[in-house]
Parts: C-alpha cells; sequence; structure tokens
C-alpha cells in the first residue's frame, strides 16, 4: 500500500469536510473517487499533496502516510512531496510558455538544467503523454495554441517529468470532448503500469471503465471501498447501490 | 408571442397591446442613441479643438515665423527674447526624460513589490491596510509633493550629496512617489486577474512560492506590468507643479544628478504668463506643448501594444 490514510478529519474553519477517513490505496493501478458533489473528493485528493495548505483555516487531524512516511510530520519537504505526488486539474493549466519549457518547467525547478538530459526528459514525458508525435515538430509553439484535450495531455506530460510515483487526477477530463477523454483514459490504462493514479470523477462509467479499485463517498465520509467491479456489481452498503445505480447524486 | 407569466409583467404593461409595446421600446431606443451618440460627438469634438489649436500654435512658429525644428529638438540655447532669439528646447526635453525614466526606475521594483506583497504574501494585510494607504497616495495634490520635496528630500540631498540639492535626483524622487500609486494598483489589479489555476500548476510540480513568483507570476503579467510602467512615465512627463519646486530651472543640460535641470512642463507654465498671445515666444512654448501631447500619444500607443500583447 503506497499511500495509507488513517482517522483522517479536514476541518475548514468550523465545517468538517472529511470525517474519519481510512483508507489504503495499492501501488501501480488506478483508484477512482467517487460520490455526490461537495462529498470532499476534491479536498481528499488535496490533503494527499498538501495543497490544501495554502487555503487559510484548514485543520488536519489523523495520519496520511505516503511509501509509509507521515506526510504532515513536521520534518516533510512540501516540494519534494509534491514532486513525487504530482497533479492534474480539472482545468488544462499549461503555463503560458512554449510547450517544452512547460514540460521542463518541473525538472528545472529541481535542478535539472543540462540541455541534453532536459531534452530527453521532454520527449519521454511527451511520449508518456501520447502527445509526443502531435507536437514534435512544434516544441517551440506556445502552449496555449493546443486544443483542449492536447493541453490536458501536456499537462499530464509536464506532471510526468518531475518522475512522480503517484499521479493524482482531479476530473481531469471533464472539460475535454469523447475523443480527448477516451485518449486520456487510454493513457491513464497504460500509465499505472508505472505510476500509482487516483482520480476523481463524476463519471460513473468512466470510474468501471478503466479504475482498478473505487471508492465511494458520502458527505465526508468514505461508505465503501472495493475493487471496482465488486462495488459495481455487489455493492454491500445500501447508500453505495442507491447512488451507483442512479437513484440520488 | 403569449407569456403566461401575466404576474411577472407590471398591469399597465400587460393591458398595452404588443404593436404599442414594441413602439414604445423603439422610441426608448431612439432616445438612448440620441443621447450615447450626443455625448460622443461632444466628446470628440473637445479633443478635436484642442488638438487643433495646440497644433495651430504650436506649429506657426515653424511654419511662418522662421524657426527649424530641428533647431528646436536639437538646440542647446533657449533665449526667446534674446536678438537673434534661440529656441533650443533639448534641455527640457532632456530633463523631461530624465526626471520621468529616472522616476519609473525607482517606482517600478518597488510598485512591484508591494503588489506582490498584497496579493501573493499577505492578500489580507495588503488588501485592508496597504491598498488603501496607496490609494491615498494618489490622491495627493500634487503641489504637497513638491512641498516635501523641497523641505525633506531637497534638504536631505544638500547635506548628503554635493550641489544645491535640487536638481534632476530630487525631481525623479518626488515623481517617483507620485507615481508610485499608479504603477501599484496596475500591478496589483494584473496580479489578481492571473488566473489560479496557473499558481496552482506551478506548486502542485513542487515549486516554491518565489519559483512561482519569478518563473510564473512575473513574466506571465510583464506586459500588464510595463502597462503600469508606461501610464507612470506619462504621468511623470506631464506632471509640472511638483518637478518644478525641486528641479532648480536651469535652462541646460545638467551633467550630473545633483544639477539643477527643467522640464518642458515647468518651462511652459514659468513663461506663459509672461509672454503675449501671438507672439513667437508664447506660440514656441505652444510648440513645447505640441512635443508633450505627441509624447502622450506615443505613451498611449506603447500601452495599446503592450494591452495586445496581454490578450494574446
Ligand atoms: N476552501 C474551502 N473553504 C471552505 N469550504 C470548502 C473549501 N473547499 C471545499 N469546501 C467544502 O468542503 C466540501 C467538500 O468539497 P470538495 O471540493 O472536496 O467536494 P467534491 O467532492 O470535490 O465536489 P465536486 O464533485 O463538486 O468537485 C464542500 O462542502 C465544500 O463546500
Ligand atoms: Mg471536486
Amino acid at each position: 500500500m503506497i499511500i495509507e490514510i488513517e482517522k483522517l478529519q479536514l476541518y475548514y474553519g468550523e465545517f468538517q469536510a472529511l470525517k474519519n477517513v481510512d483508507l489504503s490505496i495499492p501501488e501501480r493501478s488506478v483508484t477512482a473517487f467517487i460520490g455526490p458533489s461537495g462529498c470532499g473528493k476534491s479536498t481528499l485528493l488535496r490533503t494527499l499533496n498538501r495543497m490544501n495548505d495554502s487555503i487559510p483555516g484548514v485543520r488536519i487531524e489523523g495520519t496520511v502516510s505516503i511509501q509509509g512516511r507521515d506526510i504532515y510530520a513536521s520534518d516533510t519537504e512540501v516540494e519534494f512531496l509534491r514532486k513525487r505526488v504530482g497533479m492534474v486539474f480539472q482545468q488544462p493549466n499549461p503555463f503560458p510558455k512554449s510547450i517544452y519549457d512547460n514540460v521542463a518547467y518541473g525538472p528545472r525547478l529541481h535542478g535539472r538544467t543540462k540541455k541534453a538530459e532536459l531534452d530527453e526528459l521532454v520527449e519521454k514525458s511527451l511520449r508518456s503523454a501520447s502527445l509526443w508525435e502531435e507536437v514534435k515538430d512544434v516544441l517551440k509553439k506556445s502552449a496555449w495554441s493546443l486544443s483542449g484535450g492536447q493541453q490536458q495531455r501536456l499537462c499530464i506530460a509536464r506532471a510526468l517529468a518531475v518522475e512522480p510515483d503517484i499521479l493524482l487526477m482531479d476530473e481531469s477530463t471533464s472539460a475535454l470532448d469523447p475523443i480527448s477523454t477516451t485518449k486520456i483514459e487510454e493513457l491513464t490504462r497504460e500509465l499505472c503500469k508505472q505510476y500509482t493514479i487516483v482520480m476523481v470523477t463524476h463519471n460513473m462509467h468512466q470510474a468501471a471503465r478503466i479504475s482498478d479499485r473505487t471508492v465511494f463517498f458520502l458527505n465526508g465520509e468514505v461508505v465503501e471501498a472495493a475493487d471496482t467491479q465488486t462495488l459495481f456489481s455487489s455493492p454491500v452498503d445500501q447508500r453505495t447501490e442507491d447512488y451507483i445505480s442512479g437513484r440520488f447524486g | 408571442m403569449n407569456i403566461p407569466t401575466s404576474n411577472v409583467q407590471s398591469s399597465a404593461e400587460s393591458g398595452a397591446k404588443p404593436r404599442e409595446r414594441k413602439q414604445r421600446h423603439v422610441a426608448e431606443e431612439i432616445r438612448g442613441k440620441i443621447y450615447v451618440y450626443f455625448c460622443v460627438l461632444l466628446m470628440i469634438v473637445t479633443i478635436f479643438s484642442i488638438v487643433y489649436f495646440i497644433a495651430s500654435r504650436g506649429l506657426a512658429p515653424f511654419v511662418s515665423q522662421g524657426v527649424a525644428l530641428k533647431d528646436m529638438l536639437l538646440g542647446l540655447k533657449w533665449k526667446p527674447e534674446g536678438e537673434p532669439p534661440l529656441f533650443g528646447a533639448l534641455p527640457f526635453l532632456f530633463g523631461s526624460f530624465a526626471t520621468s525614466l529616472f522616476a519609473a526606475i525607482i517606482a517600478a521594483p518597488l510598485a512591484f513589490c508591494a503588489s506582490i506583497y498584497m496579493t501573493e504574501i499577505m492578500p489580507k494585510f495588503g488588501k485592508t491596510v496597504l491598498q488603501p494607504a496607496i490609494e491615498l497616495l494618489a490622491g495627493i495634490p500634487s503641489v504637497v509633493y513638491g512641498f516635501v520635496g523641497l523641505s525633506v528630500i531637497v534638504p536631505f540631498l544638500r547635506d548628503t550629496f554635493p550641489g544645491q540639492g535640487v536638481g534632476v535626483l530630487a525631481g525623479a524622487l518626488v515623481l517617483s512617489i507620485m507615481i508610485l500609486p499608479t504603477i501599484t494598483t496596475i500591478a496589483t489589479d494584473s496580479l489578481r486577474s492571473l488566473p489560479n489555476g496557473l499558481k496552482e500548476g506551478s506548486y502542485a510540480l513542487g515549486a516554491t512560492r518565489w519559483q512561482t513568483i519569478s518563473r510564473i507570476i512575473l513574466p506571465t503579467t510583464l506586459p500588464s506590468l510595463l502597462t503600469g510602467v508606461v501610464l507612470g512615465i506619462a504621468r511623470a512627463f506631464g506632471e509640472a507643479l511638483a518637478v518644478q519646486m525641486v528641479i532648480g530651472n536651469a535652462p541646460h543640460i545638467p551633467h550630473s544628478l545633483f544639477e539643477s535641470a527643467t522640464t518642458l512642463t515647468s518651462i511652459i507654465t514659468l513663461e506663459m504668463g509672461n509672454t503675449t498671445s501671438g507672439s513667437l515666444h508664447n506660440n514656441a512654448l505652444w510648440s513645447l506643448a505640441l512635443i508633450l501631447l505627441m509624447m502622450t500619444f506615443l505613451f498611449v500607443f506603447v500601452v495599446r501594444m503592450l494591452e495586445r500583447r496581454v490578450k494574446r
């Protein structure tokens, strides 16, 4: 288990957004978080790379361990944590730089400056994000000139370039067209051979299609976490069944 | 077109026939249009008359009174009442450029730091204390700046550096404080309007705050930041009173920052009252005003170019 969460409570000021979350996430697999809007999926995802730190009034109890180390321990270096735990957002957010510089941004932050080394890394990351063939001749072009789907794959390449172990994806296909979505879904299946992927999705078919495990959230609690097959075919909890059969949410 | 929600419409309106209603809308439309067009026309007429007036007076020395444009732009001596009269305006041009550019060089880094502080580092304190304070700076009349410059900056410079205290540096310092709010406000607005996703994207890759500021925030907002700087320079270029109080008003090109100089605006305000309308001297001052106007157009043009770059 690469990620282990124990008795996690998260408060936004007075409001408790996560209640007593216990969850383990296995290595090299795709885990999908599903649940109705506002149930805390993004919040949990963002505790995994500590993106909630900058929100004023956030308070966390319990432990979150990644590769056996408590990421909220006082000696954790947040920058290093985020290097290991990459994130792709809902809206594609490439920097207003060239395609090449977007991908090289992360490695440069972490001290890689040799041109040859960067070239290689950029190509490798773009290939892993299955974008290389489309952009290899226009690497100097602005990333903003790409289509939405290409931009999102660029953001995946950018996240892969710092060589993370875990990739967090928060509804990363919800702003994209069906073809781009399919591409990213296929890509996800490919990437999970090397990376641990945790994704939030509102699309239950998507969760069923590409995830190995599915976690169902309701009102800040984990209702059920199981193999995707099991969870969708024979849910244990009544609320899970109601949700996946579309009776609420 | 029948709308069933009669309770939404007022009783008067629901009683009116569709055609009457339409006519009323057309009438309103026309009235609004007339009003707007009238205002626009008034503005255009005003602007054109100003430009025409300044240009007709300002071009007279070159067209009909025998002054060469080159002599004015490059001449070093300003002796409008001399024999023969000399109209070298280069020292004023130099003074105006030197003080405004220098003011921008001093003010821009301060303004950028202030706006980064207000948006990225202490947004709460920035919004509640710093921003109102800086906006207040913008509202202080320029004579007050000149007075402060005269009673604080000039004595300080006199005691610390060679010279009389008055001069280019004193002018630039006063101007830099005056344009600080302009640059800060524009910089803060552009930093605030930066999409949150960009910053998050950078942090999520393991960037520190300073890395994010220097590699993402500043480069992305640079065109807007420069817009602020250009507007600041434009303001400094056109400022007369405060500079005039501290620059020493000596019509020559200074050899150091601590020497007196003068600017286009100060020479206009100082001499305009002593000339008779239509005289060569008076028209030559209008020529200086025309130069100022041209510079303003140039600044506006530069800002437009920068804005186009922001949009892309
Ligand atoms: N910055 C914040 N400050 C205060 N409350 C917040 C903040 N962010 C989220 N919340 C609250 O925490 C709860 C969980 O939010 P979260 O964004 O994790 O939901 P979600 O499951 O991702 O929903 P969605 O599917 O709509 O993205 C919501 O009730 C939300 O209102
Ligand atoms: Mg969410």
